[in-house]
């Protein structure tokens, strides 16, 4: 099982990394999504693979570790915070930019076009 | 502590001239002078402890994890220094109040004199090397602002980059060096660096630490090669040029050669390096001082050469030759400071420092010539001053050494040509300046300073006589003292008599004196001569070679940081790559012995599902509504895997974060374009196939090593101590709102703060309205369809309720503030989505800014609370009580601090997707022609 599981961590995150080098912010952020499952799942196999543990007292003598459950928890959240300041960000640039390549302008274009803020 | 005051007192007085700024000149000069004054008399309250031969110390702990400390060490040499610094620092802040004229900012130059004073006597009494070198770097930045204090000039203001360059590479050296014996001795600590001199010495990493420790050493002491930011030093005012460039700030360099004697000296390389870089600047420095036709110029070719000949004295390694040293550093900085104070007076009186007009001034000044005349056959070395005791001091000491096997009959023959031009340059400086004529071309009349201005002068001129005629009476104890701390406790015998019989080096200073004589009267050949000579102009070669070096930097830097945010990830991944990676060459097996759980046939599909759905993703990414359809099945995924991994509590938030995500990268969609142009290369998308590949493959190895490893948790004190201590059975919340509480408080304001920050990146968001979709598709006419309207509203209170029942459910079963908070926001949404916002808006009318805030307070109220009862933030209290109809029932403090994390949650995701669904629904153009 800690095989496949590793596996899926790993493939996950080359998926995430390969979009996030992509020039474009959608995909970008699509990718960010991707890794932080990755990065989620990886801290919580931390708290090794448990099938049939229990996290809630009394209820079993094997217990899941709830340390890394915990940072999971509250990294899921921030992950969601994150993901959408970033789309917004990308929202944002596109509108003041005029394009979605995450350098702000086409490769090989000279400058960004700039429009004229009111 | 007294002590601690005499590196205080100077530092305080930094403000004293700014806070007397609108007092009269003399009055501001007056209150300048008292705390280094003050300063003085505390140093000298210890000066019979030190010259008894104590050490005294004072230490103040700072960081003691680190061996950093504030600490203070006052010895022989560290007390003749600071006698230097201070005394000669009063004189010039006088000599200053009378130099500088109306329009020169007094304060500002004597807040810069303070400052560099401090400084100096921070390195003079660090008994910390990291602190020496943090003042070290302070001289540096101060006579930077110094030098740099006509900055209307352009010359000053080279002069001094060009200082601050030099000086600031070799202090960096100087960094290195000292952090090497740091590692070297396993301490920081001046005193345990003295006494480990043979363990530095024999450590293979001496001839490096010693090289960059001297590059320090020889750049602030303006050592050939690196002597040409010296006369460019010029342009700052004279005081400066007294205090600093001649007195005290070049001979910071000698100061570390003779702090550290004990400690690096003794080898041949020490031997090597130090003298011959000692003998070239002592004879560059002469020859050229003959050449200088500005007073200034000439006077600073000619501390370089003494600076040089200080310098060979150290080099020389006997105990007899350091002796020497450190009295040439006393003679040079008197008659060297007042030789600048009367050059200066000479320009501020006669309008010139230019040799070629300045002729006879002996008719307009008498006295300061007088003075002036003093001074300069103190720095010949003519008898009876001090310049000459020091002087037969080094020739002795020159026919002494045998570090040239038979060629060391070189070093005094050397000596003594270098001698002749010290006795020609000084002649030069008498003879041209005071008689010779008549003054050519000055704008005004020569006459005499005002009586304080010349103070200064006179009182260094008395010395040099007195030192000159009773050397072991004025100046015996203070050269023993300082002599013992440089040779570590052994002082050699010496005399410091006038008369030592006719000898050798007696005839060297009278061949020395004919010799030069003879040379400043047939001057006009030799400079034919030298006129003949390409001249370098050494600033603009300086600033040449910066120049070039600083278009290098900027290739270098253009090519590195080209702007390409899609560059920089890829820098970023080879690095994680590298770091990560590393590690696992080290490691034998990747398998750690822990037994593998059985694949079972749901765990096998959910993998499949996920992996299918995930390559899926990339594959389609360029459509981008398929690829968000995708990802929304790996997030499903992934949170079946925290169900069937025993994590109900992340199960809920992934589920309920999943849905909260997709709906705002759809309406992301609605603003950026859906479909993503095919713009990489082949070559481009295999490189970044390769790059993913192998950072999925260090981080899959990694996180397979970890679980196949045994492993011992902290989860066991949670385990334990979660119902008797935090009043719940759901462990994982119980860490999160008791436990960890602290680091939920920082998680809820993270979340706030990034809702805020796009809260504020829509406002004024220049509009951008497309009016149909990627195919060119108008939008549907019918916005809010009937059945989800009806839907939606009937499922609202159901859903309130069932977050209400999670949420109270959270502290014993899986649930809580966060799963709560988020299956409210879904509910609410869903209204927006089924309604529109102008629905919502008349019923609902919530401004979610400050929903966040309420929940923000409400947790740090809660926290806040336990400070009523003398408990450490965010204690948590809990009991039962029984009421009527509920029967038992438990209240927590930290249901309050979850109900706070609950209202921060669903006012953030509110405020993220009514903020940017706002701007889709209620101007949206349905009716218009595609465009």
């Amino acid at each position: 099982m800690e095989t496949l599981f590793a596996c899926c961590i790993g493939f996950l995150t080359a998926c995430g990394v390969f979009l996030m080098l992509r020039g474009r912010t959608f995909p970008v952020v699509v990718g960010l999504t991707m890794l932080s499952y990755a990065v989620n799942l990886f801290i919580f196999a931390s708290g090794r693979l448990n099938l049939r543990g229990a996290v809630v007292l009394g209820t079993s003598d094997n217990y899941a570790d709830p340390l890394p459950q915990a940072l999971v928890l509250t990294a899921i959240v921030i992950g969601f915070a994150m993901t959408a300041f970033l789309v917004i960000l990308a929202i944002r640039a596109r509108a003041d930019l005029g394009s979605d390549h995450v350098d702000g302008k086409l490769p090989g274009q000279k400058h960004a076009k700039r429009e004229p803020r009111q | 502590m007294i002590l601690a005051w005499i590196l205080l007192l100077p530092l305080l007085g930094t403000l004293v001239p700014l806070l007397a700024a609108n007092w009269r000149r003399s009055a501001c000069a007056l209150a300048t002078a008292i705390p280094p004054a003050i300063a003085l008399m505390l140093l000298l309250y210890h000066g019979s402890a030190v010259f008894a031969g104590e050490t005294l110390r004072y230490t103040l702990g700072w960081i003691p994890l680190l061996g950093l400390d504030i600490s203070i060490r006052l010895d022989g040499l560290a007390f003749l220094f600071s006698l230097l610094i201070l005394g000669i620092g009063l004189l010039i802040i006088l000599y200053a109040r009378y130099y500088l004229s109306e329009q020169d900012s007094m304060p500002r130059f004597y807040a810069y004199l303070m400052l560099f004073m401090t400084a100096m006597m921070g390195i003079v009494l660090s008994n910390n090397v990291l602190q020496l070198w943090m003042f070290w770097e302070l001289t540096s930045i101060s006579s930077f602002l110094l030098i740099s204090f006509w900055w209307h000039k352009s010359e000053a203001r080279r002069g001094a980059r060009m200082a601050l360059a030099i000086t600031g590479a070799g202090g960096l050296c100087l960094l290195a060096a000292l952090l090497l014996l740091g590692q070297i001795t396993g301490s920081y600590d001046l005193d345990v660096i003295l006494a480990s001199g043979a363990v530095i010495r024999e450590h293979g990493w001496y001839p490096l630490v010693l090289v960059l420790f001297l590059l320090g050493c020889f750049t602030k002491s303006a050592q050939f090669p690196f002597h040409f930011w010296l006369p460019n030093a010029m342009a700052a005012p004279t005081p400066v040029s007294a205090y600093l460039h001649s007195a005290t700030m070049v001979k910071a360099g000698i100061f570390l050669l003779a702090r550290f004697y004990p400690a690096m000296a003794g080898t041949d390389l020490w031997f090597l390096l130090v003298s011959i870089t000692g003998l070239t600047t002592l004879l560059v420095g002469a020859y050229l001082a003959l050449f200088k036709h500005d007073l200034k110029g000439l006077l600073a070719y000619s501390t370089i050469s003494h600076l040089g000949l200080i310098t060979l004295l150290f080099g020389m390694g006997t105990d007899l030759a350091a002796v020497a040293g450190v009295f040439h550093i006393i003679n040079h900085a008197t008659f060297k400071a007042s030789l600048f104070m009367a050059a200066g007076i000479i320009d501020h009186e006669s309008g010139s420092r230019d040799m070629r007009k300045l002729n006879g001034l002996w008719h307009f000044m008498p006295i300061t010539a007088t003075l002036a005349m003093v001074a300069a056959a103190a720095m010949a070395g003519v008898p009876l001053l001090n310049g000459f005791l020091s002087k037969e001091m080094f020739f002795a000491e020159t026919l002494h050494q045998h570090l040239l096997g038979s060629l060391s009959w070189i070093i005094p023959v050397l000596a003594t040509i270098a001698a002749i031009f010290s006795v020609a340059y000084s002649m030069r400086f008498i003879h041209d300046v005071f008689f010779n004529g008549k003054p050519k071309g000055l704008t005004k009349t020569p006459h005499e300073p005002p009586r304080y201005m010349r103070m200064p002068v006179e009182v260094l001129v008395v010395l040099c006589i007195l030192v000159g005629v009773a050397p072991g009476y004025v100046i015996g104890d203070l050269l023993q003292a300082a002599s013992f701390s440089v040779l570590g406790g052994t002082v050699p015998e010496y005399s410091l008599a006038i008369w030592h019989g006719f000898n050798l080096p007696l005839l060297m200073s009278v061949v020395a004196l004919a010799a030069g004589s003879l040379i400043y009267i047939n001057r006009k050949h030799l400079f034919d001569f030298q006129n003949t000579l390409p001249g370098v102009d050494a600033l603009t070669a300086f600033e040449q070679l910066m120049a070039a070096l600083a278009k290098r930097c900027q290739q270098f830097y253009n090519w590195l940081d080209n702007g390409s945010l899609q560059r920089y990830m890829v820098f970023v991944l080879l690095a994680i790559i590298v770091l990560a990676g590393a590690p696992l060459l080290e490691l034998d097996t990747l398998f750690g012995g822990r037994p593998e759980l059985p694949v079972d046939a749901v765990n096998a599909t959910g993998a499949a599902m996920l992996l299918i759905s995930a390559f899926a993703t990339v594959v389609f990414h360029r459509q981008r509504v398929v690829a968000l359809l995708m990802i929304s099945v790996v997030g499903l995924m992934v949170s079946i895997a925290f169900t069937r991994f025993s994590a109900p509590d992340l199960a809920l938030t992934q589920l309920s974060v999943e849905v909260v995500t997709i709906i705002l990268l759809m309406l992301a969609l609605f603003f950026l374009p859906h479909k993503t142009p095919k713009q990489s290369s082949p070559t481009r998308v295999l490189r970044d196939i390769g790059l993913a590949s192998m950072v999925g493959v260090v981080i899959g190895s990694i996180s397979y090593a970890i679980m196949t490893r045994p492993f011992n948790t902290i989860s066991d004190y949670f385990l334990a101590n979660a119902k008797t201590g935090g009043g719940g059975t759901n462990v994982v919340n119980v860490i999160l709102v008791d436990f960890r509480g602290f680091d939920t408080m920082g998680e809820i304001a993270v979340l706030g703060i990034a809702a805020l920050g796009i809260f504020k990146l829509l406002t004024r968001i220049p509009v951008f309205k497309p009016s149909s979709d990627g195919e060119g598709r108008p939008w549907a006419r019918e916005r809010h369809p009937l059945l989800l309207a009806t839907v939606a509203q009937s499922i609202l209170p159901m859903a309130l309720m069932v977050s209400v029942f999670i949420f109270f459910r959270g502290h014993n079963l899986p649930g809580g503030g966060f799963i709560a908070g988020l299956i409210t926001a879904v509910a609410i949404i869903l209204l927006y989505i089924s309604q529109g916002v102008d629905w919502v808006k008349a019923r609902m009318n919530i401004e979610y800014q400050r929903v966040v805030a309420i929940g923000l307070l409400i947790a740090l109220l809660t926290g806040l609370a336990s400070l009523l009862f003398n408990r450490p933030f965010l204690t948590s209290w809990f009991d039962y009580f029984k009421l009527p109809l509920f029967g038992e029932i438990e209240l927590a403090s930290a249901i309050a601090f979850d109900l706070g994390v609950y209202i921060t949650v669903v006012g953030a995701t509110l405020l993220i997707l009514a903020s940017l669904g706002k701007m889709t629904t209620s101007h949206r153009p349905t009716h218009q022609e595609p465009t």
